[in-house]
């Protein structure tokens, strides 16, 4: 199942050269190894301290080879090859040499083959076998590694056992070039050298973030899975797509029977190169914690208890309900939510459910309350929709600048990536309210800082925009050609004014007026320069206003259309980007087209063979709001939790007590459940075929490992609740979904599972003009034809501080769990963060008496919970921070209903507040303790606590 | 839909179109924007409540624009 390994890392370069390895000719990039060529060629060369995921380090010298007209051996790993060179991988002197190297090796290492969790696939074992290695003539007796030696087991996922160390150096590499984070290094000299965590510490204890990539590039069992311990070996494997962030990361999963072994990052995923963080690399246990429920149950009343039923009951009961309401209330009255944490083929199948089955455009996505902004924003100045790049995109950039994104936490895989970039000289500026990782990392500092307060994005990017204009770093020949004249006209004299200055900006945005003009001009004029952007950006009153912003600052520097550059939205979830494809918005058809676009409605409505309301739906907080006047009564919502996840908690649950009818397609009883009548068991990425598409617009199969525990997928959950309306709906497989969006949908138009499965991914637009996809947007031409300036002018936040409530909450999220954490916190990743924190700077502590792990009462506007403090200069003075991972914490109790203008998605990063020394839970957190063991005593109707 | 949101909301889009230097085009633009992304009843009970009530806690780029949204 292993990969091939070529030891070095592929080397691009326009200049080849051929060389001769025994006696095989092989032409390669110049600057490859000459192990590399010889994997090339067809002879494995043999290797301990290499693998071609880290850059060659010569340590283990089972790789020596002879080469003609040179003295000695060197080793082939960090030999480059040359033209004309003749490579001899084979002779009885280097089989001699190797033997004693690995004969050294093996007088130092525990002989358990048999019981050691790599049996199999150990690369000590298989090199001691290939190099012919028979006996050890030093014997065992001597000073050795092996006895007495602690495993370190502190870490959940795997441990270090130092008995089975070769020192090869890979798990620090890996630590260090594909991670980062520089947590382990090797300890002492000669035969005192170690593995080492930290500072001496133990893994836990460390600054390891349990990426991972230490496990995969050890060669022995040193560091291993605890599941490979427990369980064995794979004896199968599948390739899938990660189900948390945007990056949308390529694994493999190691299976046995229908059981993970392990998920082990797919060397060949385009979006994640063999990387992988915390979560999608170990924490996938969820799929099976005892917490799922695998059998559909309905209830009359939400007091009631649970009844379990059959499919086809609670199918029917749905139907029925859902036609009840649409008689009596009217066909508007109901509507469905669906996710960006289920596929595309499901998001596309519920949003044709609500066309054509409830008659209706009431459908929305959780993207409505992250990344809705950017589809505005993008939409209205470059023509689509979608980030404008690939990830590796980055490899080329020279400037890089970061706003409201926190990418070591939210999109790890990402934030390594542009780690190495910077470590290879980038420049690096970072727009944040906070002293997120990357503004001072190991090895990676942010070239600027401009510390902003929360809520002035758009007074800050169109200062940056004034520096631009008014010091002549304009890419005039770019705009010239590339963008329309009169609307950029417009745009320039608007950001040219006094007003929009750096010096007039400060005053709101707390930001040094010479660190903007500084960081303006080193993004105007560092070359490359390339912007990624997170929820800090969008969950704001000026969200999609800020979006345009950045869209400006690309194209008046003429940083869109080629690599290294562009505008990049770090989608939140896996599939956010596709919720948004797939017509999931209560105004748009797949594909981004308005539902008042006759030619558009006709085509889906010839094909589903419906009228189509011309008119848009509602929006997840218009729903909710409708809810409450009584005209909208019934909701579908699959994989989604908005009493969680949703701004303002008590005006969310009152809502939904209001609705009649609500339906819950989910892995777990989630909080939208306490109000829900009918649940229906949903089925986790394991256990469905689909597609994602990530934040560069690649699409990725999710391939079913499993069968689904409730016995359906959520495809054909939703296939069922539309056959019920009377809505034919038949599909066999996932791909007929895909082949009827392709056929409906012109970027989708060339996208299959065949195609897929050869290719790996593949980047929207897809079609007759592009049909292996399109890695970069906007290179001759703008998607709308030219691109269009819009002025951005700063409209201060109506959440404005007072004496009442004088300091900023903004929230956020940590690297170990995963929005509502519904997932994360059934797997051992508790371990790292197992409560919502409040960050509060010394000062603002002080003043308040409030100290490290005190219990904090947050009143706001709308609310009040309480949380445990932790005092730091993270945050700046007049800011707290949290996070929202946990329902009991009631972070968006305190939220406000405030959103952005365009799309209304919420302003989470934005809620003044005051805080308080308490000594127990909030009002909320009492009553809603109380309504847990309510939902828990229903359960027990069915025998499920 | 309580008027104070509905008014609220349509008054933060006349706010982004405002600064816009064709006064023309922006209030057609405002028009558009409620015309294309409010759900028919939410467009209602603003003209609803405009008509109740007057329009005076409307920007007036939204009191233009209003007669433009059907």
């Amino acid at each position: 199942m292993n990969d091939l390994d070529y030891g070095t890392p592929a080397v691009v370069a326009d200049r080849k050269v051929t060389l001769n390895i025994d006696g095989v000719a092989v032409t390669v990039p110049a600057g490859t190894s000459v192990m590399r060529a010889a994997v090339q060629a067809g002879v494995m060369i043999p290797k301990l301290c290499a693998t071609d995921s880290l850059e060659p380090f010569g340590s283990c010298r089972l790789c020596l080879v002879e080469i003609e007209g040179r003295r000695g051996y060197p080793s082939s790993c960090t030999t480059p090859a040359e033209a004309g060179m003749k490579v001899r991988t084979q002779s009885s002197k280097l089989a001699d040499l190797r033997r004693n190297v690995m004969e050294l090796y093996i007088s130092d290492h525990p002989l358990d083959c048999l019981t050691c969790a790599a049996n199999g696939n150990c690369e000590l074992q298989t090199m001691a076998g290939e190099v012919g290695l028979r006996e050890v003539r030093y014997g065992m007796a001597g000073a050795n590694h092996f006895t007495n030696v602690k495993k370190d087991e502190s870490n959940p996922y795997f441990t270090y056992d130092p008995a089975k160390c070769i020192v090869c150096n890979r798990c620090v590499r890996a630590c260090e070039e594909q991670q980062g984070t520089f947590a382990l290094t090797i300890s002492g000299r000669g035969f005192e050298s170690r593995v080492t965590a930290g500072q001496n510490n133990s893994f836990m204890e460390s600054d390891c973030v349990s990426c991972g990539a230490c496990v995969n590039a050890c060669p022995t069992a040193t560091l291993i899975e605890k599941t490979v311990i427990a369980k064995g070996q794979a004896e199968h494997e599948m390739i899938t797509t990660c189900a948390y962030c945007g990056v949308g990361c390529g694994f493999k999963a190691e299976m046995q029977g229908s059981e993970v072994v392990r998920m082990v990052p797919w060397k060949d995923g385009q979006a994640n190169e063999g990387h992988a963080c915390v979560k999608g690399r170990f924490a996938w246990g969820y799929a099976t914690h005892p917490d799922r429920i695998t059998k559909p149950m309905i209830r009359e009343k939400i007091s009631d208890p649970w009844r379990e039923v059959s499919w086809e009951e609670a199918f029917t009961y749905a139907a029925g309900e859902f036609r009840r309401i649409q008689e009596k209330y009217g066909k508007n009255a109901i509507g469905a939510l669906v996710s960006s944490r289920c596929t595309n083929e499901e998001d596309y199948l519920v949003q044709k459910l609500v066309r054509a089955a409830f008659g209706n455009n009431n459908v929305d996505t959780c993207a409505r309350v992250c990344h809705s902004p950017t589809g505005y924003g993008l939409k209205q100045t470059l023509g689509e929709s979608a980030g404008t790049q690939t990830f590796k995109s980055i490899e080329k950039s020279n400037v890089i600048l970061v706003i409201g994104a926190n990418p070591s936490e939210g999109h790890p895989v990402f934030a390594s990536r542009l780690k190495r970039r910077v470590r290879e000289g980038a420049k690096l500026i970072v727009i944040d309210p906070r002293n997120i990782d990357i503004v001072n990392a190991p090895h990676v500092k942010a070239n600027y800082h401009l510390k902003l307060k929360p809520g002035t994005n758009v007074a800050v990017l169109t200062s940056l925009a004034h520096v631009i204009v008014s010091e002549g770093l304009l890419a005039e020949s770019f705009i010239a050609e590339r963008c329309e004249d009169q609307a950029f006209k417009d745009w320039r004299e608007f950001v040219a004014r006094t007003e929009n200055s750096p010096e007039a900006m400060e005053a709101q945005s707390g930001v040094p007026a010479g660190e903007v003009r500084a960081a303006a001009r080193l993004y105007a004029t560092g070359g490359n320069a390339a912007i990624y952007y997170g929820l800090g950006v969008t969950e704001h009153s000026q969200g999609s206003t800020a979006v345009i912003a950045i869209a400006n600052l690309a194209m008046a520097t003429g940083n869109v259309g080629r690599e290294g550059v562009g505008v990049n939205p770090l989608r939140g979830q896996n599939n956010v980007q596709g919720s948004c494809d797939m017509g999931s918005f209560p105004h748009e058809l797949p594909g981004y087209r308005h539902v008042s676009d006759t030619t558009t409605r006709e085509l889906f409505e010839n094909a589903w063979n419906v009228k189509i309301q011309s008119e848009p739906g509602l929006r997840i907080p218009n729903m909710l709001e409708a809810a409450l006047d009584g005209s909208f009564l019934g909701l579908y919502c699959q994989g989604e939790d908005p009493a969680q996840s949703d701004p303002d908690t008590q005006h969310v649950q009152e809502a939904l007590t209001a609705m009649e009818f609500v339906v819950v397609q989910d892995l777990f009883l989630n909080e939208t459940a306490k109000y829900a009548h009918v649940f229906l068991p949903g089925a986790s990425f394991l256990e469905k075929d689909g597609t994602f598409t990530n934040a560069e617009r690649r699409i990725s199969r999710v391939r079913k490992v499993m069968p689904p525990l409730a016995g359906k997928a959520d495809w054909e959950a939703t296939m069922g609740l539309a056959n019920a309306l009377g809505y034919a709906m038949h599909y066999d497989h996932p791909s007929q979904i895909m082949d009827e969006i392709a056929q409906l949908t012109p970027t989708f138009a060339g996208v299959n599972y065949e195609k897929l499965d050869r290719l790996g991914s593949l980047q929207w637009p897809c079609n007759d003009d592009t049909p292996e996809g399109t890695p970069i947007m906007h290179v001759d031409n703008f998607v709308r034809g030219k691109g269009r300036f819009l002025i951005t002018q700063y409209v201060p936040t109506s959440e404005k501080v007072t004496r009442k409530f004088p300091l900023l909450l903004t929230t956020g999220r940590v690297l170990s769990q995963y929005n509502v954490g519904a997932q994360t916190r059934r797997t051992e990743n508790v371990q790292f963060y197992d409560e919502d924190i409040l960050e509060i700077h010394p000062h603002d502590a002080e003043e308040r008496g409030i100290v490290e792990g005190n219990w904090v009462g947050i009143q706001s506007r709308a609310g009040d919970t309480v949380l445990r403090a932790t005092v730091t200069t993270r945050v700046q003075p007049g800011v707290v921070y949290t996070t929202f991972h946990f329902p009991e914490s009631g972070a968006n109790v305190i939220t406000t209903d405030n959103s952005d203008w365009a799309t209304n998605c919420p302003e989470y990063k934005v809620t003044a507040v005051e805080l308080v020394r308490v000594d127990q839970p909030s009002e909320w957190q009492m009553r809603n303790e109380r309504e847990d063991k309510e939902q828990h005593r229903l359960l027990a109707a069915v025998g499920l606590v | 839909m309580k008027p104070a949101n509905l008014i609220k909301m349509a008054n933060q889009i006349g706010d982004f179109f405002d600064a816009m230097p064709n006064r023309e085009q922006a209030v057609k633009d405002v028009a558009a924007h409620l015309q294309r992304n409010w759900e028919p009843r939410m467009r209602e009970a603003l003209h609803a409540y405009v008509y109740e009530t007057g329009d005076s806690e409307l920007s007036k780029i939204v009191r233009d624009a209003l007669p433009l949204v059907k």
